[in-house]
This record gives C-alpha cells, structure tokens and sequence, in this order.
C-alpha cells in the first residue's frame, strides 16, 4: 500500500468572497449565476428559493449556496455516456441580508441510485460561509413525490425524524411554481448535512 | 467523470472540526449533529466541468485583470503549484477560483470597511484551469494582513482563498493559503483550527525556481484533494 499525501485542510470562504464567485454585482462575469434555464429549456421550470438560518434562528447573510443537479431527464451534464444534459446543472447564489437564496431551475428528472434503480428527484447542495470551517454537503427533495421519496435509498439512510429537513415544499404564486427549502445549521430543525 | 470510481473519505482528523469556540462566528452556524453518512451516487461522482472558454487571458492574472491606469501597488508575487489527489496523481483540468485583500489588507467587497485604501488597480479575483500535470500559476500581488473583529485586537494573517472542484462534486475544497514564517498565524483562530500537524500544509514556500529575476518572487502551494479510495467501496457502506 502506496503512501498518502495528506488533504489540503478545509477553511472558511470568510465573508468577502462575492466579487471572486458570485461577481455579477460588481461587474464581473463569474462562472456560474443562480439561473440554469433560458426560456427553451426542457422540463418544468421551477424556482427554488429558501434561507439559510444560524443556531439563533438569524439569517447567514454571507453564505454561497451552491447546487448541482440533472436535468428534467434525469441526465447529468458530466455523465459516462458524454454531455447531453440540457445545461450544466450547477449554479451558484450568495445570500442576501435576510439570508435568502433563489435558483431559477427546472425539477429534476430520477438518476440511477446505487443499485441501478431510480433514485427520487433531487438537487445536491454545497453550502459554506463565513463561521463554516468546512463545507455542507445536503440534498433537496420535493414534497410533492412523496412515494419516490419513500424509497429513496438515500433518505433512508436518515432518522426518519430528520428527512423533513431534505423536502422542499411546493407553493404556487402565480405562474411560478416555487420549492421552499430552508436550511437550518444548528437547532431544533438542523438540516441534515452529509458524509459522502 | 471517471465510472466506476470511489473517492476516499474526507480525511476528518486533518479538517477543521465545525465548532472551533475561538473562530467565535462556529460556535452558532457549525452544525452540531453528526454528518450522516452516505454512499457516493452518479449524483456525488459527477459534478461541473469548465473548459478553457470559461477562462479569460488574464484572469490568472490578477497584476493585469483589473488595471486601469497603471499596477497594482505592493510585492508583486507568483503564486504556484500542483493540484494532485492523495495518490499524488495530477488532476489536470480542473478550475481553480482565489480571491485576495490587496497589499494594504483591504478587499473590494462592499462590506469591508478597514480604512486601509483601495487600489484602483487591483481586484484581487482571478481564476485559471490546471493543466495536464495538474499544475496551476497566479501572478498577483502579497496580500496584507486586515483586522476582523473576532476578539481584541485581532488580525487575519495574510492569505489567499482558494476554490477547487476536482473531478467530481464530492472533490470540492474551499480552503486559504497563507505565507511562511508569518508570526500572525501563530495567533488565528481560521488557522489554528486546522490540527497543528496539518496546518504546514496550508503554508506554501518560498521557491527560488519559481522566482523570475527582476519580476516577482514565487511560492508554491500544492493542493491536495480526495483520490480514488484504494479499492471500490460497498455501495452503502
Ligand atoms: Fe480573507
């Protein structure tokens, strides 16, 4: 057995990284904004909005949240079989002062899990900010596939009292059809966050 | 991504714990509760993939990105190194985000409010693709030390932030390089959260290869994300 070189320890992105990953709003171009779908994307567009709240219940004013996720087919833009996904699935939002984020985004389509069966639709999540020493990794689940999400192997692999803190609720407001996900770091409703 | 492969965990004794009591701002976003685990899916062994066109000609150059009638102030240094998995095999390709304070320690971001100056010339972000070999270069300017108001009297070592992603989103690393034989870093709660006998691998070194006479001083900071774990592990394990 070969010898490890030991990992690059973590550290917090601190509070200043917005003109670096997030720089539209100060003039810069970045790599990734919070909207993955143009007009003619494929699928049911949704908007995916949610805060993310510290052990006080106060709003993280400075977190990145960051998403990636297939498209309404189910089909990563990095998958074995080559780039066909309809984008590239992966999208960035700072948080404002209220702590909120929002993705504009289509549903998922199911990705094979582990055993070659469908997992339930999802969105996978890496959160950090200031105060965060490493980041979170977290899922998104909807609410409104309650019997895929029942044999999802992952949620299964959550205390069945935690897996409320991966569904994102469904509202209607107007047209939009939006997911409501909050994420708690700490307290009562602490999301679940993940060892991958 | 590669199919078929498994990463390694994340090494948790050379992280940072998520409640550091010093580092104040962990002890009420740090989650508390365990992580739970689970195994890697097409959804963790996949993840963005940027090509060259994601990449401007001067983005690594942060010296150049952001001028506007002249350079930047302050020790104009290269910032270097490889990117490399635990196997100290290149990952080549893959992109690479920093972000910095100026050389009077102060950042562009709207809510910095250190009465050090702006430099008009200096934006301090800058991105770049590793190449075949895994390895990476920055042309920048030393940053200074700033001030945070964590405990009395308390200042940020001079450091760069570092972004990665590597080749799947379980590979992903946040991270920030600091300058050797800094006596600040002696006294940061961000820093002295890493356990001490990882810490050295945060500290990049001075290397007079990298050095180009009458231009800029060079240091190298190799990075080093998850590999491949060394056999495939049990889907659930
Ligand atoms: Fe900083």
């Amino acid at each position: 057995m070969t010898r490890r070189l030991g990992q690059t320890p973590s550290q917090t992105v601190g509070p200043y990284f917005a003109y670096a990953l997030t720089p539209e709003s100060y003039g810069y171009r970045g790599i990734a904004t919070n909207r993955l779908v143009r007009p003619e994307t494929p699928g049911e567009h949704i908007v995916l909005e949610g805060r993310v709240l510290d052990g006080a219940g106060q709003p993280v004013e400075d977190a990145l949240v960051e998403i990636w996720q297939a498209d309404a087919r189910g089909r990563y833009a990095d998958a074995p079989d080559g780039g066909q996904a309809d984008f590239l699935g992966f999208a960035r939002c700072g948080t404002d002062g209220e702590g909120r984020f929002r993705f504009e985004t289509v549903k998922p389509g199911p990705v094979p899990g582990p055993d070659g069966r469908p997992m339930a639709p999802h969105i996978a999540v890496c959160l950090t900010a200031r105060g965060l020493l490493n980041h979170l990794f977290t899922r998104i689940y909807f609410d409104d596939e309650a019997e895929a999400n029942a044999a999802d192997p992952i949620l299964q692999k959550v205390p069945e009292d935690r897996r409320h803190t991966l569904i994102a609720r469904r509202e209607a407001r107007g047209e939009a059809v939006i997911y409501r996900f909050d994420i708690h770091l700490q307290g009562q409703a602490e999301t679940v966050f993940f060892e991958v | 991504m590669r199919p078929n492969i498994r990463y390694a965990p994340v090494d948790r004794r050379s992280h940072p714990p998520m409640i550091h009591p010093p580092y104040r701002s962990t002890t009420h976003r740090g989650p508390t509760r365990p992580l739970v685990p689970i195994p890697q899916t097409l959804t963790e062994l996949t993840g963005p993939i940027y090509g060259h066109d994601a990449i401007g000609e001067l983005d690594h150059d942060l010296t150049r990105n952001a001028a506007k009638n002249g350079e930047p102030i302050g020790e104009r240094i290269l910032v270097a190194g490889r990117v490399l998995d635990e196997h100290g095999r290149p990952v080549p390709h893959t992109l690479i985000e920093i972000w910095q304070a100026n050389a009077a320690g102060r950042y562009i971001h709207r809510r910095d409010q250190h009465h050090a100056p702006i430099d008009p010339n200096f934006h301090g972000a800058g991105r770049c693709l590793t190449d075949e070999d895994g390895w990476y270069r920055f042309i920048t300017i030393r940053p200074g030390p700033y001030p945070w108001q964590n405990h009395a009297n308390a200042w940020r070592p001079p450091h760069i932030h570092f972004s990665l992603f590597g080749p799947a989103f379980v590979t992903r690393l946040i991270t920030q390089m600091y300058f050797p034989g800094d006596p600040l870093l002696d006294h940061d709660p961000i820093f002295q959260a890493v356990p001490a006998f990882a810490r050295e691998r945060l500290i990049a070194r001075f290397d007079l290869d990298l050095t180009q006479p009458e231009f800029a001083t060079g240091y190298r900071f190799d990075i080093i994300l998850r590999g491949p774990a060394e056999t495939p592990m049990e889907d659930g394990r």
